[in-house]
């Protein structure tokens, strides 16, 4: 009896070590919210993408392939988008404007695409595209596209930003092939890639000139990255990305650097089992944040903003698992507090800072809210 | 001595039942690999579900009566308020973008995964036979 006292200690102990404790700080719910959420746009599918190209003119991407120009409480759709392949986590994904879009209406896309050649599946593509009369796209142009295709329906990527000289950052997946993809760079998939805004190449991204490698690629080992960031101070660019079963990340990404999937992680496979026994290792980036248990984290915006008191310099991610955006507080390199806003309102796939300084998030099933502060 | 024996009728139970046909076993494995791809980071490894998020599928009278109702919800996406077990969910399962064949093996494989069982095999043309349904 004593015998099998013990046996189930120690099961309930290697149970215990088994399930990773949560992660520090822990998050909170405050009892009262300091603001009201308002509705600005309403949609029943998936809003993935989305931009303002004026104060009140949204333009949204719906994960199905529709790309939408909203204003005023209507949306219309914009025609002549690229074909979309839809399978599993795929579809239309990002889209962002052009830094000089005023001058210009450029806007890029990121998308699952078929590709142009007849192997079956697809692989994340991005656009450049002039929006016209803001219902139809001309000067459709394919600035890059992945390979090779693949059936599997995850790990598409991917958002857009760009950092302050105007080069353009994207993200694409480990297209569920994370024993092959992610720590080669002669391949694509688990990278966050740079181009010029042409879709031509920097001279002075990291892999140039170096033999067999995909020379758009900026940094790897990334597993999926839904989220990014150009941090409105520093100008840096910053990425967050799901891990498997708990070890979601947050990135501050630099030039050449290996972010490690999947040698290391904080997460464990969906089935429990390990994937690796190291979270650390030389060459290899420690992550500025991970999450345990998983959020599944999309959309990244970094308040720089007076709209909401102590907000300035925080992130926000929006959690599609637990239905509500994280707030991250800041202090010192850190993250020092988290706190849920908008608690159970659904799956919060995108968060971004209107030109209004109002933060503005997309829930699935539901639309487009703008976040207002009560005082 | 009672559980033994419970254990032993339950063993002797799974012994009797009826094993699939090697083509339903066929598409039972390919279904796996389906459900692993598309559907395990919703429904969840043991198709247990989330509680007021995503319905479980085993056990799931949903399932195991609304044939035609799957097919169309993996083919087409599936919104709007079910009852699984007595409980409403008002979710979005957004189309997976699967082929036929691909729904069919899915389908075959959750019908006879965790408990579940149902040995009439479903196959590519029932789900290309399958229309989408009427808002
Ligand atoms: C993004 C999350 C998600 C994914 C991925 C997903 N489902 Fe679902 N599934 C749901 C939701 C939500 C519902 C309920 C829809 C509603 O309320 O109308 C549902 C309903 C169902 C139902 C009917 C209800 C029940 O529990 O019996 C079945 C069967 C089902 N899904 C099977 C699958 C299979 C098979 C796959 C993979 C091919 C899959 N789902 C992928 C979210 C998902």
């Amino acid at each position: 009896m004593r015998y099998l006292a013990s046996i189930g200690t120690l099961l309930g102990l290697s149970v215990f070590m088994a399930c990773a404790q949560e992660n520090v700080p822990p998050i909170q719910t405050p009892s009262t919210a300091a603001y009201t959420l308002e509705k600005v746009v309403d949609d029943s599918g998936i809003l993935w993408g989305m931009t303002f190209i004026s104060k009140t003119e949204i333009l949204a991407t719906e994960k199905g392939g529709t790309l939408y120009y909203c204003s005023a409480g209507t949306k219309q759709a914009i025609s002549n988008v690229p074909e979309v392949y839809v399978r599993g986590q795929g579809g239309l994904l990002d889209v962002a404007t052009d830094p000089d879009f005023e001058t210009n209406s450029i806007i890029y896309l990121t998308l699952s695409s078929k590709g142009r050649g007849s192997e079956p599946g697809g692989n994340t593509a991005l656009y450049k595209a002039r929006l016209v009369d803001n219902s139809r796209l001309e000067d459709v142009e394919l600035l890059y596209q992945a390979s090779p295709n693949s059936k599997k329906g995850q790990h598409w990527g991917s958002r857009i930003v760009f950092d302050p000289q105007g080069h353009l950052y994207f993200g694409i997946g480990d297209r569920g092939n994370r024993d092959v993809n992610p720590q080669d760079i002669s391949r694509d998939g688990g990278k966050i890639y740079r181009l010029n805004r042409d879709g031509s190449i920097p001279q002075d991204n990291p892999f140039v000139g170096q033999n067999g490698a995909k020379e758009a690629v900026f940094s790897y080992g990334h597993r999926n990255p839904q989220g990014m960031a150009t941090h409105p101070t520093t100008g840096e660019i910053w990425v967050h990305e799901h891990g498997p079963r708990g070890g979601d990340e947050i990135n501050r990404i630099q030039k050449g650097k290996n972010y490690g999937w999947p040698v290391i992680t904080y997460g464990i496979n969906y089935s429990g089992t390990p994937i690796t026994t190291q979270t650390k290792k030389e060459g290899m980036e420690q992550p500025f944040y991970y999450w345990v248990p998983s959020i599944a984290p999309s959309g990244f915006a970094i308040s720089d903003s007076d709209k909401y008191p102590n907000w300035r310099g925080d992130y926000f991610v929006g959690s599609l698992k637990f239905e509500y955006l994280e707030h991250l507080t800041i202090e010192n390199q850190q993250v020092v507090a988290r706190e849920k806003i908008a608690p159970n309102i659904g799956r919060v796939r995108n968060v971004q800072q209107g030109p209004d300084g109002y933060l503005y998030l997309s829930v699935e099933g539901k639309g487009i809210f703008k976040i207002v502060s009560k005082s | 001595m009672k559980k033994l024996f419970v254990f032993f009728l339950g063993l002797s139970l799974v012994a009797c039942q009826e094993q699939p046909s090697p083509e339903l076993q066929a598409s039972i494995n390919r279904g796996q690999e389906v459900y692993q791809n598309f559907c395990i980071q919703c429904h969840l490894a043991e198709g247990q579900g989330v509680p007021n998020a995503f319905p479980p599928l085993a056990p799931s009278d949903f399932l195991e009566t609304q044939t035609a109702a799957v097919i169309a919800g993996l083919k087409y996406g599936m919104q709007g308020e079910i009852v699984v077990n007595g409980q409403t969910y008002n979710g979005n399962m957004p189309a997976q973008g699967l082929e036929d064949d691909e729904i069919a093996d899915v389908v075959n494989y959750i019908r006879n995964s965790w408990g579940n069982q149902n040995r009439q095999m479903i196959l590519a043309s029932d789900v290309a036979q399958t229309s989408k349904p009427k808002p």
